[in-house]
């Protein structure tokens, strides 16, 4: 073999090597994942995961066009991995199978804001907020998360989120006042309200909630509050 | 003064190459001139765009409300577009003409059809340009480090394609053998990286491959572009220039092989480190940390090369431009693969990962390392390409103050801030928020630092576009920061 025939078999030999351990091997374990309905016993339980359909795949492609994958992951570790669950941002680590109707996925690789894996769990919905704010809607619920988008200073005071207010629209109050509209200073006789994205992009995060139990993963008992 | 400096001489490997008369060689860098200086000044621009992207996001980071009203500069856009442009227009297309440049000195042979390198220019600048505006007007893949949705990509892979194939003619047809340790790398590179993106865009694209698979073909390719195609152009750049301006063989041939062979080998097993403790099967991240070890063979034998052939010629970074850039990146490499093989390991990853430190990894190796070499590469060829030399040593030493004090401080409050971060938030009491909080102020000291790069950039492309329209220092004589006098000589 001369030096040509061997430095291009050894390329595409390489090549070969990657692609199949990173790639194929992977897809070929867990491309036939399918959801969970029946628990360890055989006893048929709740089907899981779900499709993503309606407000959830709306929102999805919000999250997606908006970049929110950036600065918030969507998965926890185990306990040998960090200190998420501690944190309370779930109750156990997430594994292949929660994702199996991603397309694509928002793992994320950074957090300058906390995991979002359970925002829409009821822990997270019902927990109290921030002590210091200066603004303190009951719970994490939808009003919460549109009044986070539209400004999040007015929540977290030393929030560096960016504000989506483009998200919103300001507009004439005609008759009564919306019930969407929004608990925020605003010139007189004129609403902010949310556009279709908002209102999308919140009904994803509170569909958000990656603690339902799956055999192959243990889940310890939700014992502290998010942080 | 003398011209050793930078005239080749036939004694060096590395001129041994090239052993070949100089009236051949100019008809050679010649035949390159259309087609490399249209990749050079394409990819300056993009080098532009990408600095005020990135201007954009680091403000934004401590000020949110910056641009926050305008859909298209929002901190979720801005941050893949900056990425993206950094990879993709700048690094990948300076990468293909210093590629084509070194290709057919190293090969002794002349390009044939320039029009066809730059239509496959054209093709992945256009692909490219839709493929940004896609991701500002808020139509990405949505995958992280895929970006660009897959019309674009393929517009792009399209155009690669006929530039990789004509350099690889360059290759087949060449009147010098055997190949010089350079090629080998530039193969390598030309060969792996269409099909690392084909495979990760085909990952998004069929309809079996759903869910995690999808990351982790993107993390593959990610780290496949960052650790495969521009620390091999780069690693040949520096392989070709260092021996060259300081007019001495490489230490050991025997050396340079044996980490080209592992280089090749494990560099693309490293991948799955970017997910590591993730949702993945946990074999696929202990495959990656291996690779990320075994790699130190390739580490130790490049760098020791590169030392022991400097040794004695450390006064040359005093003196030429080009060594100066060329060696900074050299270090920088070293650097980012020791940090790089250390912060793999899972004590260390849990702690990092999510956190700064991932950004400075990727300017270590995409800024520091791979552009800091093309920048001393360019400061070697253009004069051989335009017939005029640089015209201003102090714009020369300008930008590099910019590059490497401000890239610099750049990086090393990234992986400050990163390890600030991660062992703050070690603590189960501490409060995420007011984590961020405190490193707020870290993104303050980056935005400033990113100013000083820009700055940089700004002296650099003027200085470019002065070559270009010819106005500089007569040809023959390289541009040197002090004149390389006998006391000088240690």
């Amino acid at each position: 073999m001369n030096r040509t025939t061997s430095l291009l078999t050894g390329i595409i030999g390489s090549f070969a090597l990657s692609v199949y351990a990173l790639v194929i091997v992977p897809q070929q374990q867990l491309g036939g994942l399918q959801p969970q309905f029946t628990d360890d016993e055989g006893k048929i339980v709740d089907i899981y995961p779900i499709e993503n359909d309606g407000i959830v795949k709306a929102g999805r492609a919000v999250y997606a066009s908006e970049g929110c994958i950036y600065c918030h992951s969507q998965q926890v570790r185990d306990e040998q991995n960090g200190l998420d669950i501690e944190r309370g941002w779930g109750v156990r680590r997430t594994v292949a199978r929660d994702y199996i109707f991603d397309n694509p996925p928002f793992l994320g690789s950074s957090r300058l804001g906390p995991d979002l894996s359970n925002v829409g769990s009821a822990k997270w919905r019902n927990e109290p907020e921030n002590e210091d704010a200066d603004h303190k809607p009951a719970k994490r619920d939808a009003k919460w998360h549109l009044l986070h988008l539209y400004n999040p200073r007015v929540i977290v005071s030393d929030s560096n989120m960016p504000s989506y207010r483009y998200l919103f629209t300001k507009r004439k109050i005609s008759g009564q006042r919306s019930i969407e509209a929004l608990d925020v200073p605003v010139e007189d006789g004129y609403e902010i309200v949310p556009k279709p994205e908002a209102k999308n992009l919140v009904g994803y995060l509170l569909t958000l909630d990656k603690s339902h139990p799956l055999k192959e993963v243990k889940s310890t008992a939700p014992a502290v509050a998010a942080k | 003064m003398t011209a050793a400096a930078t005239a080749p001489t036939p004694t060096t490997t590395a001129a041994r190459s090239v052993d070949y008369p100089a009236a051949e060689r100019a008809a050679i860098d010649a035949s390159t001139r259309g087609p490399v200086l249209f990749f050079f000044s394409n990819a300056m621009l993009w080098l532009a765009l990408a600095t005020v992207l990135g201007l954009i996001a680091s403000i934004q980071l401590h000020s949110p409300t910056f641009l926050a009203d305008i859909p298209w500069l929002t901190y979720g856009r801005i941050w893949p577009a900056y990425t993206n442009v950094l990879s993709f227009g700048w690094a990948s297309l300076s990468g293909m003409g210093v590629a084509l440049w070194l290709l057919a000195r190293l090969c002794r042979v002349e390009v044939k059809l320039p029009g066809v390198l730059i239509t496959g220019g054209v093709f992945w600048q256009v692909g490219l340009t839709y493929g940004i505006i896609s991701i500002l007007a808020g139509k990405s893949t949505g995958l992280e480090w895929l970006e660009i949705p897959t019309g674009s990509a393929a517009l792009m892979l399209v155009g690669y394609g006929l530039v990789a194939l004509w350099a690889i003619m360059l290759f087949g047809f060449r009147s010098q053998s055997p190949a010089y340790i350079s090629v080998w790398y530039l193969i390598a590179a030309l060969l792996w990286f269409p099909w690392t993106f084909a495979t990760a865009h085909a990952a998004h694209l069929l309809p079996g491959v759903s869910g995690v698979v999808q990351s982790l073909a993107a993390a593959w390719a990610a780290q496949n572009f960052q650790n495969v195609w521009l620390t091999a152009i780069a690693l040949a750049t520096a392989y070709y220039l260092i021996p060259k301006v300081i007019n001495r063989p490489i230490h050991s041939y025997n050396l340079a092989s044996i980490g080209f062979w592992t280089f090749i080998l494990f560099s693309g097993l490293t991948g799955a480190t970017r997910l590591s403790g993730g949702p993945i099967p946990a074999w696929v991240v202990t495959l990656s940390i291996s690779a990320s070890i075994l790699l130190l063979i390739h580490i130790v034998t490049v760098s020791v090369n590169l030392i022991l052939t400097m040794r004695g010629n450390y006064h040359m970074v005093y003196h030429s431009p080009t060594i100066r850039f060329t060696f900074f990146g050299a270090v920088a490499f070293m650097l980012a693969s020791v940090i790089g093989l250390f912060s793999s390991l899972r004590s260390v990853d849990k702690v990092l990962h999510f956190t700064q430190f991932q950004n400075a990894q990727m300017h270590l190796v995409t800024y520091a390392f791979y552009s800091m070499v093309i920048f001393g590469a360019i400061y070697y060829i253009l004069p051989r390409l335009v017939g005029c030399e640089w015209l201003s040593s102090s714009m020369i030493s300008l930008h590099f103050w910019g590059a490497a004090y401000g890239g610099g401080m750049m990086i090393a409050i990234l992986l400050f801030s990163g390890i600030s971060t991660g062992l703050s938030l070690a603590d189960p009491e501490a409060s995420f928020i007011q984590v961020m909080e405190v490193s707020n102020v870290y993104q303050i000291g980056r935005t400033i630092a990113w100013s000083m790069v820009a700055l940089g950039h700004l002296i650099f492309g003027l200085h470019f576009l002065l070559m270009l329209l010819r106005i500089g220092q007569p040809g023959g004589e390289p541009t040197l920061f002090a004149p390389i006098g006998v006391e000088e000589k240690h």
